[in-house]
C-alpha cells in the first residue's frame, strides 16, 4: 500500500447507542463501516438509558475495530490518521470511542482528529456526491435540529436551531403516545403515509423571522388531542394522527429551510440527520427546492448513512485533516459541544 | 516481561511499567476523578518514554477490573483492552479490591482483610480476604452489599482489618456491631497502586480481550426494573452488528 496514493482514516463513533467503526479511503469512499447497534437492548427502556449505552460500547469497540480493519483489508501501518467523535452525545458513551481511538493512535503513533458529530452526519452527504461551496444543511435528528451555513470546507456556523424539542425527540415522544416502539420515526413516516392531516396541529414559529425551531407546542398539542379522545372514549384514526404531526413537522423544516435560503444565497442545501431517512421529509424538501430554489443542488444524505455511523466522521475528519486538525492525547468528551454561531 | 499496569478504577488514578516483578516506573494522582479521560493516556505515553520503551516492547497489560465507579473503569477498560487488541498484546483484569488488600500481610495468619468502597445508600463493594503462605486468598467474592450484610458477613472471623479511602467512613459503624474485630488500615495503604496491581497480574492467566468488561457488580437500575417486570425472554440479541 502506497500512503501518498490514498489516505485512510480509521473513524470511531459511539456518542449514543451505536458503537461504530469505519476505514474511509480519500474522504469519501467506504473500505468498512461496522455498526453495532443498541435498537434491541434500549428499547426495553422506551428510550437510551445512558448508563447501559456505555456498558453495551465497552462489549463492542474492539469487535468492531477488529472487523471494520477486516473487510477494508487494511492494517494499521496503512493508516494515515485516526478521528473519532468527541461531541456533542452521551458522556459516557463519547468516552468508549474517545479512549479507544486516543488508544489506537498512541499504539501506532497515528495523528489524531477530533470530529463534532453534527459535521459527521453533514458529512454522510458526501457518500451521495460532492459538496459544493458555500453550502446550508438542515440536520434533522433525535437530538439536534438545526441549519448550518458552510462557507467552506471545516468550517460550520449555526444559523438557527430547536429552542426545545428535537424534531426526533418528538417523534419517539408521539411515537410513545400511539402505542410505537422506539424508535419511533420510521414507524410513524409509514402511517403517515396511509392518512391525511385532518387534524391541523400548530406549526410553531413559522412567522417568526430568524431560523429558530420549537416542536414541544406540537407534541404537547398531539398529547392533549389524544387525552382528550380517550376522555370522551372517542376512537382517532391513527394513520390521521401520524399524517397530522408529521405535515406539521415537516411544513416547519421546509419553511425554515426555505427562509434561510433567501438569506443564505448558497450552492447547495445538504439534508442530513437521523430524521433525514424520513421519507416525506425528502420528498417534500425535494418539491419545495424545485419550486423556490431551482438553481440550488439539493443533497440528500444516502438512507444507509442518516443513522449514527463512523463512515460520516471520517468523511468528516478527511476535511479537518487536510485543514490540519489534531488532538493530543488529552482529547476528553464534550457532551455539549455544538458549532459556532453565525456572526 | 514487561507489564503496564492500570488503575482508574476510582478517584485515584495509577499507573506503573513492571519489568518482571521490578518496578520501573509508577505515577499516582488521588486529585479529580473528571480528569482520568484526560490524563490516563498523557501518563502512559509520558511514563513508557521515561523509561526508554516503545509501546510495542509492552508484553502485558494489567487493568483494574472492577468494582469501581462505573465511568472510572471504562476508561481504565477501554485503554487496556484496546491497548492490548491493536498490539496484540497479553490482558489481565484484577479485582480493584484485591490491590488494596494485597500489600496487607496481618500477623496472624487467621486475620481477614476487607478492602471496601463506598456504593452509597448504606452499600459498599466489598470482598473477604486472607493471606495463606505469601498467597492472597479469596474468601468472599467481591459484591455490592449493604453494611448490615457485610457486619453479618464478618461475625465468624476473630479479626478484621479494613482498608481503603472509604473504608474510615463506615469505620465506626462497623466497631459498633463488631467490637474488639475491626482493625483500620490508613495511610499507605488507602490508596491502589498500580505496582501492586501489576504484581498480581504478573501470575494471573490472560484473558480473551473482545469480552473483556468491567466488572460492576450491579446492573443498571433501568435492567433491574425491566427484568423484575419481564419474565419472558428477549428473542433478539440485544446488540446487533451489521
Amino acid at each position: 500500500m502506497n500512503k501518498t496514493n490514498r489516505e485512510l482514516i480509521l473513524a470511531f463513533e459511539s456518542s449514543c447507542d451505536e458503537t461504530s467503526v469505519a476505514v474511509i479511503e480519500n474522504g469519501n469512499k467506504i473500505l468498512s463501516n461496522v455498526i453495532a447497534t443498541q435498537i434491541n437492548s434500549q428499547r426495553r427502556f422506551g428510550g437510551v438509558v445512558p448508563e447501559v449505552a456505555s456498558r453495551h460500547h465497552i462489549e463492542q469497540v474492539t469487535i468492531c475495530l477488529a472487523d471494520a480493519l477486516e473487510r477494508a483489508k487494511v492494517d494499521y501501518q496503512d493508516l494515515n490518521a485516526v478521528a473519532v467523535t468527541y461531541g456533542p452525545g452521551l458522556v459516557g458513551a463519547l468516552l468508549v470511542g474517545v479512549t479507544a481511538a486516543k488508544t489506537v493512535a498512541f499504539a501506532h503513533d497515528l495523528p489524531l482528529v477530533p470530529v463534532n458529530h453534527m459535521a459527521g452526519h453533514i458529512y454522510a452527504a458526501r457518500f451521495a456526491g460532492e459538496i459544493k461551496f458555500p453550502a446550508l444543511a438542515l440536520l434533522v435528528s433525535g437530538g439536534h435540529t438545526e441549519l448550518v451555513y458552510l462557507k467552506e470546507p471545516n468550517s460550520y456556523q449555526i444559523i438557527g436551531e430547536t429552542r426545545d424539542d428535537a424534531a426526533g425527540e418528538a417523534y419517539d415522544k408521539v411515537g410513545r403516545v400511539l402505542g410505537i416502539d422506539y424508535p419511533a420515526g420510521r414507524k410513524i413516516d409509514e402511517l403517515a403515509h396511509q392518512g391525511h392531516d385532518t387534524f391541523k396541529f400548530p406549526r410553531a414559529m413559522l412567522k417568526d423571522d430568524n431560523f429558530d425551531f420549537s416542536f414541544s407546542g406540537l407534541k404537547s398539542a398531539f398529547i392533549n388531542t389524544m387525552h382528550h379522545a380517550d376522555q370522551v372514549q372517542q376512537q382517532l384514526n391513527q394513520a390521521d394522527l401520524a399524517a397530522s404531526f408529521q405535515q406539521s413537522v415537516i411544513d416547519v423544516l421546509v419553511a425554515k429551510t426555505m427562509h434561510a435560503l433567501r438569506q443564505y444565497p448558497v450552492k447547495q442545501l445538504i439534508l442530513a440527520g437521523g430524521v433525514a431517512a424520513n421519507t416525506g421529509l425528502r420528498t417534500a424538501l425535494g418539491d419545495a427546492m424545485e419550486k423556490y430554489h431551482p438553481t440550488v443542488t439539493l443533497l440528500k444524505a444516502p438512507l444507509s448513512l442518516c443513522g449514527d455511523n463512523a463512515a460520516m466522521i471520517g468523511a468528516a475528519a478527511h476535511v479537518a485533516f487536510q485543514a490540519g486538525e489534531r488532538a493530543d492525547l488529552t482529547l476528553n468528551a464534550d457532551p455539549s459541544l455544538e458549532f459556532d454561531w453565525i456572526k | 516481561m514487561i507489564i503496564l499496569a492500570i488503575d482508574t478504577s476510582n478517584q485515584p488514578l495509577s499507573v506503573a511499567v513492571l519489568q518482571d516483578n521490578q518496578l520501573l516506573a509508577t505515577t499516582t494522582f488521588n486529585y479529580h476523578q473528571k480528569d482520568h479521560s484526560t490524563m490516563l493516556l498523557p501518563l502512559i505515553a509520558d511514563l513508557l518514554q521515561r523509561v526508554d520503551l516503545q509501546p510495542d516492547q509492552l508484553d502485558r497489560i494489567v487493568v483494574a477490573q472492577g468494582p469501581g465507579s462505573y465511568t472510572g473503569l471504562r476508561i481504565g477498560v477501554t485503554a487496556a483492552k484496546t491497548l492490548a487488541f491493536v498490539l496484540k498484546k497479553e490482558l489481565v483484569g484484577i479485582s480493584s479490591l484485591a490491590v488494596l488488600a494485597a500489600p496487607l500481610q496481618p500477623e496472624n495468619q487467621n486475620t481477614v482483610i476487607v478492602p471496601l468502597f463506598d456504593a452509597r445508600r448504606q452499600c459498599v463493594f466489598a470482598g473477604i480476604y486472607q493471606q495463606k503462605k505469601q498467597q492472597l486468598i479469596n474468601l468472599l467474592p467481591d459484591q455490592h452489599l449493604t453494611l448490615a450484610e457485610l457486619t453479618a458477613k464478618l461475625q465468624k472471623f476473630p479479626k478484621v482489618i479494613l482498608v481503603g479511602h472509604d473504608a474510615q467512613q463506615f469505620n465506626q459503624q462497623l466497631q459498633a456491631e463488631l467490637t474488639n474485630k475491626i482493625t483500620l488500615a490508613t495511610g499507605v495503604f488507602d490508596y491502589p497502586q498500580a505496582y501492586q496491581l501489576g504484581l498480581l497480574g504478573r501470575t494471573a492467566a490472560p484473558v480473551e480481550i473482545h469480552s473483556f468488561v468491567p466488572r460492576y457488580l450491579r446492573v443498571t437500575q433501568a435492567e433491574k426494573y425491566w427484568l423484575a417486570h419481564h419474565q419472558e425472554k428477549l428473542n433478539e440479541p440485544l446488540v446487533e452488528k451489521f
